[in-house]
């Protein structure tokens, strides 16, 4: 662990100073374009087993739930990875990981071509906080009910002490809900007063606010109806284009992702199973789990043609099966894949893991 | 055909400190036997209240404040809760979106159903509880058997939703009202569901009347939609039609707001604003603050369902005799 917090607790007291220093200074710029962000194995893995005494009287072993495991990925600055997958495949892990939320229990995660979690747990943990925002899913929870939405948007600039004085910061403030589709004049109201998309686009403001280079954004439009979904998905695109702003963009719908993403990468279980550009995985999508996901989309138009549902359901994590934890729904699965885990190989720009589209079977 | 339901006029209040709120205001629309109608809306259009008042659900202080609902002929929405409960589990049957708070977790599978069947069919315990087996096979639950005798919590969250369709459908209802099925669900699992609940239903001539806000399942699995908006039915008529033909302005925006999975767009339509809350619902049309087609008339008379081309819509874009000019601009 890096001990600097303790050779100087001043500075990480003195939140004003360290931000007017500069990402610059912290951060040194590689001379050669770098993805902003660099996962490598990351995983992490939760301790739930029953309470020392239960384990002792019933003797029951450890249990470890391994609810990210060994996941790597890039993202170039100005684009969107979207991770997709079905519930408890480990992708909201990965969000909560990547902003320092929870510590990896193994892996790295590159921001900028420094070590974010060494920064998280330094005296620099303010700056890469004010460089790495997150959008949560729900927007009745996100917002504190008890403020005003001048107060909400403005909590990041005071506490990173970006701006101090009433009258600039209410005018950021007021700038901020601009950028997002509200009018200034809404910063005396509290979130009760707004509708669940007007909320999301209040969330938006407020991780704007610190003038973040990543976002991170967990569902951000799962709790929204249609019409309100794409309002927000079209500011987020704007806002993406007009500040160079990187996503990761998580989200179990595969149309939304379509929309927004630029690579998508799959999970399965705590690991990727396919990670490829948005156009190859939907047109030509490699790995079964991903087909299998791509064909249990209801679709609006295309309604004669028969569907096969998908057989079986996601196993559970705490007891992966073995080999290829997709085996048991998988159609082309055989001996191999029962016994041997498959790896992330690249295979013609795509990455896919698994042993059947590597030996050619499919 | 002869109608299995009907809904005429049907009003929903809420009684405030406030003022009433009115949540359902004047929805119509009738079920045939053995059809499954789609009811598709946003969050507050009054999709899930009107299947609440159906099966004489309503929480309080809501109440049915005008309007018939009709089953078979025989009303329904005046019963007392002693003669509905005789209904509701008999001749209708409810799946709620959460599988989990719709099972008592005190009790095993097998008791709620054997419990469902022996209250409303004239059956012996062990008859019962063959019949109980019997549906948790036909709703693909592996090992009945076994699994009967087992409590909700030892079920996944797909499994469970076998177990409340085996639940709704135990006293073999005429109707069945599916409260957002699959919307707790994985998409994998939901198309599971989805497939089972069509197949389920059309083997035993249930109706379903099925809510959901999902287009993509109201289209793969409907005969008929209506679309609700802001506690009104905007249109309603054949999925096919509603899907390609919008004559709504509401439904047409809907539709292209819907990300598409075969298509890529730059940018996604957006109907701007959100829909109104029931203590501020516009004169007039309730949708035409947002409606680019809205005309001076929008603004202070409400439109009822009307013709409009293969479907019924609330407009007056569609009123007769229309200019054929404004026909054109709907479609």
């Amino acid at each position: 662990m890096n001990t600097r917090v303790m050779d100087d607790p001043a500075k990480a007291m003195t939140p004003g100073l360290e931000a007017s220093v500069g990402s610059e200074v912290c951060s040194p710029r590689p001379a050669l374009p770098q993805p902003l962000v660099v996962v490598e194995d990351l995983a992490r893995t939760f301790d739930v087993s029953a309470p020392w005494l239960n384990r002792v009287l019933e003797r029951k072993p450890r249990q470890l739930l391994h609810a990210v495991d060994g996941v790597s990925f890039e993202i170039a600055r100005g684009q969107t990875l979207a991770l997709v997958g079905e519930s408890g495949c480990g992708k909201s892990t990965v969000a909560r990981l990547l902003v320092g939320l929870y510590a990896p229990t193994r892996g790295r995660f590159l921001f900028d071509g420094q070590d974010a979690h060494a920064a998280y747990a330094s005296a620099q943990r303010r700056q890469l906080r004010r460089r790495i925002q997150m959008i949560f899913q729900d927007p009745y929870a996100s917002l504190n009910p008890r403020w005003r939405v001048e107060d909400i948007v403005a909590e990041p600039l005071r506490e990173h002490g970006l701006l101090n004085d009433a009258a600039a910061l209410r005018e950021r403030v007021g700038e901020l809900l601009r950028s997002v589709g509200l009018s200034p004049h809404d910063m005396v109201k509290y979130p009760h007063q707004f509708s669940g998309g007007q909320r999301q686009r209040i969330s938006i403001a407020r991780a704007l606010a610190t003038r973040p280079d990543f976002l991170v954004c967990d569902e951000p439009t799962s709790a929204l109806d249609v019409s309100v979904q794409a309002q927000v998905l079209n500011i987020m695109k704007d806002l993406q284009r007009q500040q160079g702003l990187t996503y990761l963009f998580i989200s179990h719908n595969l149309a939304v992702v379509r929309h927004v993403s630029d690579q998508v990468g799959v999970m399965y279980l705590g690991r990727l199973v396919e990670l490829a550009d948005k156009r190859t995985l939907f047109t030509q999508p490699r790995h079964p789990y991903t087909r299998m996901l791509l064909d249990a989309i209801p679709k609006l138009h295309d309604t004669s043609r028969a569907r096969t549902p998908v057989q079986g359901e996601v196993p559970n994590p705490l007891n992966p099966p073995s080999g290829c934890a997709f085996h048991p729904r998988c159609p082309h699965a055989n001996a191999r894949c029962k016994a041997e885990r498959p790896v992330l190989q690249s295979m013609g720009g795509v990455r896919v893991a698994c042993h059947a589209v590597q030996e050619g079977r499919i | 055909m002869d109608k299995l339901l009907e809904v005429k006029d049907l009003v929903v209040e809420f009684p405030t400190r406030r003022g009433v709120l009115r949540a359902l205001d004047g929805v119509s629309f009738d079920i045939a036997p053995g059809e499954i109608l789609g009811v598709v809306g946003e969050s507050g259009a009054g999709k899930s209240l009107t299947g609440a008042a159906i099966i004489g659900l309503l929480e309080p202080p809501g109440r049915i404040a005008g309007g018939e609902i009709r089953l078979q002929g025989q009303r329904i929405d005046n019963l007392l809760s002693a003669q509905m409960r005789r209904i509701r589990g008999r001749r209708i049957g409810a799946i709620f979106q959460d599988p989990l708070t719709s099972l008592n977790p005190l009790y095993t599978i097998g008791r709620q159903l054997t419990e469902t069947i022996l209250t409303h069919l004239d059956v012996t315990p062990a008859e019962a509880r063959q019949r109980a087996i019997q549906l948790l096979k036909d709703t693909g639950i592996p090992a009945a058997e076994e699994r009967i005798d087992h409590y909700p919590h030892q079920f996944s969250g797909g499994m469970r939703q076998r177990v409340v369709i085996a639940l709704a459908l135990a006293a073999e209802p005429q109707l069945v009202v599916a409260d957002e099925p699959t919307t707790a669900l994985d998409v994998s699992i939901q198309a599971q569901i989805i497939t089972l609940l069509k197949r389920i239903c059309r083997e035993r001539g249930a109706a379903v009347m099925l809510v959901t806000h999902d287009m993509g399942v109201i289209a793969e699995t409907c005969d008929r939609v209506a679309v609700m908006y802001a506690g009104r039915v905007a249109e309603i008529g054949p999925v096919h039609e509603v899907i390609h033909h919008p004559a709504h302005p509401y439904t047409a925006g809907l539709m292209r707001c819907i990300p598409d999975m075969d298509m890529e767009r730059e940018r996604l339509h957006q109907i701007d604003g959100a829909m109104p809350r029931l203590n501020e619902i516009p004169r007039g049309c309730a949708f035409h603050p947002r409606c680019d087609k809205a005309m001076l008339r929008c603004h202070e008379q409400r439109p009822n369902l009307m013709p409009a081309g293969a479907t019924r819509a609330a407009c007056w874009l569609h009123e007769v005799p229309a200019t054929p000019a404004a026909v054109e601009v709907a479609q």
